[in-house]
């Protein structure tokens, strides 16, 4: 084990670190804000809509997220005439914006199907309540059916963000030099593997362990009135 | 207090307003028709017992004049302006969702599950209809909803969740949650069927004095000692259709109908 190389590699790592974390907000919070309203159309919208979107939640969630990482990036360069044409050429040229893109479209697809599971989970009676007491479908949403919703779906949501901080090490695949690219690039000049690899899982797992303290936090915030 | 004068009403004032008119209601479900022509009209401070069998209509019939259910055809008003005309296209394929809401806004109801919406306190239960669908001003809402806790009894528990109540101070909570709306009346679709014995009687007691208070009520229930003693008229229903009617004497007493006598026999109470 040499740590001269590990403690010179440090300051890198950080840096590829902040990498990992940025993506990996970016893309979470992209990802919830296209699935609350999916997620929405999914379980109360019309027919050809639900169906819509499903085609959408069943490709994403049904091929790796690698394929679709190298079919955004690479696959977007046989195009380049016509995207160039479609002035969107600047847009697929920058690795960030493919993973940004890919990966906000995969984390929307699984956030989607978490969310219209716990929609189904709100039992008839909060439904009928609402109604009862006059409001419209949007304040049934957004007053009954969504908070009740985000309580059931957090323990499950939870594991989809950490997964998603887990999965943006496939980037550094892309150029993008992440906790993982660092470490690869590094490892590769020093011959140093071992170690490089060793301290950057050690780095996700305290990332991933003090992510979920945190929520957990939430969780215990928004489940409150079931655990009493 | 002004929730008790708006529903309030002195019978001894002579004829009360009719508040309520349901004419020839139907409904089916697929080919099995659950309601066959009910009619009925409620009065000012009426309270109003729906008595039957399982299966007789009656919680349809409350579902369908708040449109928790469509009904298929049938003409339903609540103080002259229409909830529902089957005649009218506004009402049935198009619905009109801002006129449906503002009705039943105006008739709340009181479930066998309480369905108390489970996220908010008892406080935020109460004060989330008056202030987002009637949109009230948030300080007289608290206000107003604090008065309706008291008057139920629970005003001590405003700050807990549904979950950490009993199911008699869920129900409570729930009758509060109805007359902050100052509603026109009140529907009780079998509202003490839900709860453990030791806990109907103060349920009901909130009931009896909301009904000494003249609030107008159309309560579903199984409770014939409520019925008898409480209404001011009974009504029987039987395979979707309005069997017998009267006074909890008439009805109790001297029942006409051969299977209004056969269920109140059947009844222990």
């Amino acid at each position: 084990m040499n740590f001269e190389i590990i403690i010179n590699a440090l300051p890198k790592l950080f840096d590829g670190l902040g990498v990992t974390l940025t993506l990996t907000a970016i893309t979470v919070v992209l990802g919830l804000l296209i699935a609350v309203p999916l997620a929405i159309a999914r379980s109360s919208g019309p027919a050809w809509l639900n169906a819509i979107v499903f085609a959408y939640t069943f490709f994403f969630r049904g091929t790796p997220l690698l394929v679709q990482l190298y079919l955004v990036y690479y696959g977007s360069g046989q195009f380049r005439p016509q995207l160039e044409a479609a002035n969107l050429w600047w847009f697929f040229r920058d690795p960030w914006n493919c993973a940004i893109l890919t990966f906000t479209l995969s984390t929307a697809a699984y956030t989607t199907e978490i969310i219209r599971g716990a929609i189904l989970a709100v039992p008839t009676g909060q439904r009928e309540a609402a109604k009862a007491y006059g409001m419209t479908p949007f304040q049934r949403t957004r007053m009954v059916i969504l908070p009740q919703a985000f309580s059931y779906a957090i323990p499950t949501y939870m594991n989809e963000i950490v997964f998603q901080l887990q999965a943006t090490a496939l980037v550094s695949l892309i150029t993008i030099p992440d906790l993982t690219g660092v470490a690869t690039v590094i490892a590769n000049r020093t011959y140093a593997h071992y170690e490089l690899y060793l301290t950057a899982a050690l780095f996700y797992l305290v990332v991933v362990y003090a992510l979920l303290l945190v929520l957990k936090q939430v969780e215990r915030r928004l489940t409150h009135h079931m655990t009493v | 207090m002004q929730a008790q004068s708006q529903v309030a009403f002195d019978p001894s004032q002579g004829t009360a307003e009719t508040v309520l008119s349901v004419d020839n209601l139907h409904k089916s479900f697929g080919a099995l028709e659950v309601l066959k022509g009910i009619s009925l009209e409620a009065h000012k401070g009426d309270v109003i017992s729906i008595l039957g069998s399982s299966g007789s209509g009656k919680s349809t019939f409350l579902r369908c004049l708040n449109l928790l259910e469509t009904p298929s055809t049938g003409d339903i008003r609540l103080k002259g302006e229409p909830v529902f005309s089957s005649k009218d296209p506004k009402f049935s394929t198009k619905r009109d969702r801002g006129l449906t809401a503002r009705q039943r806004s105006r008739m709340p109801m009181v479930f066998q599950g309480f369905n108390l919406w489970s996220h908010m306190t008892i406080l935020q239960n109460v004060m989330a209809a008056p202030s987002k669908v009637l949109n009230r001003p948030a300080h007289e809402v608290e206000e107003l909803a604090m008065s309706v806790l008291e008057r139920v009894g629970i005003a001590n528990k405003r700050d807990m969740y549904p979950s950490q109540l009993s199911g008699g101070q869920q129900q409570r909570a729930a009758i509060a949650r109805a007359l902050a709306m100052k509603p026109t009346l009140i529907l009780f679709d079998e509202p003490t069927s839900a709860l453990d014995p030791e806990l109907v009687g103060e349920v009901l007691r909130v009931m009896r004095k909301l009904a000494e208070e003249h609030v107008t009520m159309l309560v579903v229930t199984h409770e014939m000692n409520f019925a008898r003693d409480v209404s001011t008229k009974v009504v029987f229903l039987h395979q979707g259709l309005v069997e017998e009617e009267g006074t909890p004497d008439e009805v109790f007493g001297s029942p006409k109908s051969q299977r209004c006598r056969e269920f109140l026999s059947t009844t222990s109470y």
